[in-house]
């Protein structure tokens, strides 16, 4: 870096934990990220949300510096990851989208194993591990295999040992996926916990709720492109709206009701299945498409969602 | 510049130690952290509870030497050694299945056990993502197998001191030896893995091992081929290995046996680099 003045903009660079700028990623000839811009900030919970082969893995590897960009720059921590990568990733905690623990050791003795991988002295590391193994619930599986334990606590266990080197910067790759209700609230708690101590997340999910619950700001990732960016409440009020009413109608009677609904709403959706009117009083639009005389089977009022915003930026549901 | 944010703030845990040695000045950087026993330290914690492994590792080569130098020495009676002179079939025989040992148990773990992690069970990847690298990965892979191969071959040679049939003060250095050898096959045997696509390309393996183990004058002197013949088996690695052995077991020491030893060198090295790079480029992607 050259001489900079000590200007606002020099004192912002040194808040981005991440800047990307022109990022891509090519996997023969098949473009998987390309061009993407993005800044992550000192303590934000940051988010990419994006279906199914959006590019958001291959981003987070990227970051992690597993996996050397094609081209554009990339920065993280301040240091490039293609010379400074053993020093940015002993800096950094990752959770990978597919648990990768060592099945070969106990619950405790991955995180011992893990901390040493950093170099971390052995007492250390295991003070270390009573305090992740509390943190993460799991002390009482502590000498058990990791094989059995359900998926819940594989996960958490794979967030205990990415927080072993005590990460400035945290990086999980669809944390939730395949877990159950309850399991993913867990683990949200734990990780707000994280964000409440400082730790700056980077999440990647096709879950919108997760995206909302979680994200103090996000990027909409769809075919290897940012296609929006904003805070939650921000990407709604720019795409949705306030309030949604669904309307589900018998096989065959959506079609005519299409041209109604238009005229009661800002905008409508026509899924397979169900319209979407967006509005921002539902109650209202609900009560005004019934005296139009539409017969919906079933109704629905709800809040404006990521969803939305997914559904209004590239025309497809995120979750198929 | 402005603050380098790469520097640590104040109490948080300390960066990795400096890298020294040799290695790290001729390797770029980001492929090697300097903390290869780490790995090693995994495989101990591992194999504390698959030690049986280990225990059927040496009584394998102990079961041969009593089948083939008790009883097929029996039938054979005396052979000639590497200085002509004459040895019974079991002092002949006993080096051979010494280095073979060392093959085996390197070979063993560098290929089936580096396999499943690799494939299978995501290690790397998970190692990957910490600051070491894949020179650490390899090295620290290696030197397991290693110590275990040296580890079958110190139970053999106290095996062989035991029904005497070691014939020189020589063969205190059989031992380090055979880690050389372990070390070779090891580095060799992980850099082959890393072609390896499924359960089934491990007949390659079996097929490159057992005729490497029967005709590199494990069990008859070399002198029983035709000269072309000789110069095949003459670059099998066995073949070196097992010179080396009879060499240092029976007390017949010469300059030549360094050209053996450096051959595993080479191969060690050659071994090490291309596993490294293997590595890199399959999970660094
Ligand atoms: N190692 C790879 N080799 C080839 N293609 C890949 C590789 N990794 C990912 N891709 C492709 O890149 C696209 C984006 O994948 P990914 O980053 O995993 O998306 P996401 O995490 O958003 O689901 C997908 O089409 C995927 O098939
Ligand atoms: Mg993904």
């Amino acid at each position: 870096m050259s001489e900079e003045p000590d200007t606002v903009a020099s004192v912002i660079r040194d808040t981005a934990l991440v800047r990307a700028s022109g990022l891509v990623k090519r996997f023969g000839d098949f473009e998987a990220v390309r061009g993407i811009d993005v800044e992550v900030h000192r303590g934000e919970a940051f988010g990419f949300l994006g279906p199914n082969g959006a590019g958001k893995s291959s981003t987070m590897r990227m970051i992690a510096c597993v996996s050397p960009r094609t081209s554009g720059d990339l920065r993280v921590l301040g240091g490039d990851p293609d010379v400074d990568g053993p020093r940015i990733r002993a800096r950094i905690g990752v959770v990978p989208q597919q648990d990768n623990l060592d099945n070969e050791l106990t619950v405790r003795q991955n995180l011992h194993v893990y901390g040493r991988y950093f170099g971390l002295p052995r007492a250390h590391v295991r003070a270390r591990a009573e305090e992740l193994l509390d943190f993460a619930q799991l002390t009482e599986r502590a000498d058990d295999e990791v094989e059995p334990l359900s998926g819940g606590m594989k996960r958490r266990l794979t967030i205990a040992r990415s927080l072993v080197n005590d990460p400035e910067l945290l990086l999980l790759d669809e944390p939730t996926t395949g877990l159950d209700p309850q399991a993913r609230h867990l683990l949200w708690d734990r990780l707000f916990r994280l964000k409440q101590n400082g730790v700056t997340l980077i999440v990647t999910t096709h879950y919108m709720d997760e995206a909302e619950q979680l994200c103090d700001r996000l990027v909409v990732m769809d075919d290897g492109r940012v296609v929006a960016e904003g805070s939650p409440a921000e990407l709604i009020r720019a795409h949705a709206s306030r309030e949604v009413v669904e309307l589900r109608f018998a096989p065959g009677h959506q079609e005519r009701a299409v041209p109604v609904a238009r005229e009661l709403a800002e905008r409508v959706e026509a899924l397979p299945d169900r319209l979407l009117l967006y509005t921002g009083d539902g109650e209202a639009a609900l009560a005004a498409a019934h005296r139009r005389g539409l017969q919906p089977v079933a109704t629905l009022v709800r809040r404006g969602t990521l969803e939305d915003v997914f559904l209004h930026l590239t025309g497809r549901s995120l979750v198929d | 510049m402005t603050q380098d944010v790469l520097t640590r703030p104040p109490g948080e845990p300390p960066p990795p130690p400096a890298r020294s040695g040799l290695l790290p000045r001729v390797l770029p950087p980001g492929l090697y952290a300097g903390r290869a026993h780490t790995l090693v330290e995994r495989s101990l914690l591992v194999n504390r509870r698959t030690w049986m492994a280990v225990v059927s590792g040496f009584f394998e080569p102990l079961f041969f030497l009593l089948a083939l130098g008790q009883g097929l020495g029996a039938l054979v009676g005396e052979v000639t050694g590497p200085d002509g002179q004459p040895l019974t079939y079991a002092e002949f025989v006993a080096p051979a299945l010494l280095a073979a040992s060392a093959m085996n148990g390197a070979i063993y773990d560098a290929t089936y056990n580096i396999f499943f992690k690799f494939r299978y069970a995501k290690l790397y990847d998970a190692v990957l993502a910490t600051p070491l690298g894949p020179v650490d990965v390899a090295l620290g892979e290696i030197s397991w197998a290693l110590i275990r191969g040296g580890m079958y071959s110190g139970g053999f040679l106290v095996v062989m001191l035991g029904m005497g049939l070691v014939g020189s003060w020589w063969a205190v250095l059989a031992l380090p030896a055979a880690l050389l050898v372990a070390f070779a096959f090891a580095a060799v045997g992980m850099a082959a893995t890393t072609w390896l696509r499924s359960w089934q390309d491990f007949e390659f393996v079996q097929l490159a091992l057992v005729p490497m183990f029967l005709f590199s004058t494990t069990f008859y002197p070399l002198t029983v081929y035709p000269r072309p013949v000789q110069v095949a088996v003459e670059v099998f690695p066995l073949y070196h290995a097992i010179e080396l052995m009879r060499g240092l077991a029976t007390g017949v020491v010469h300059w030549g046996m360094l050209g053996h030893a450096a051959y595993f060198l080479v191969l060690a090295a050659l071994g090490a680099v291309v596993a490294s790079r293997r590595l890199g480029r399959l999970l660094l992607r």
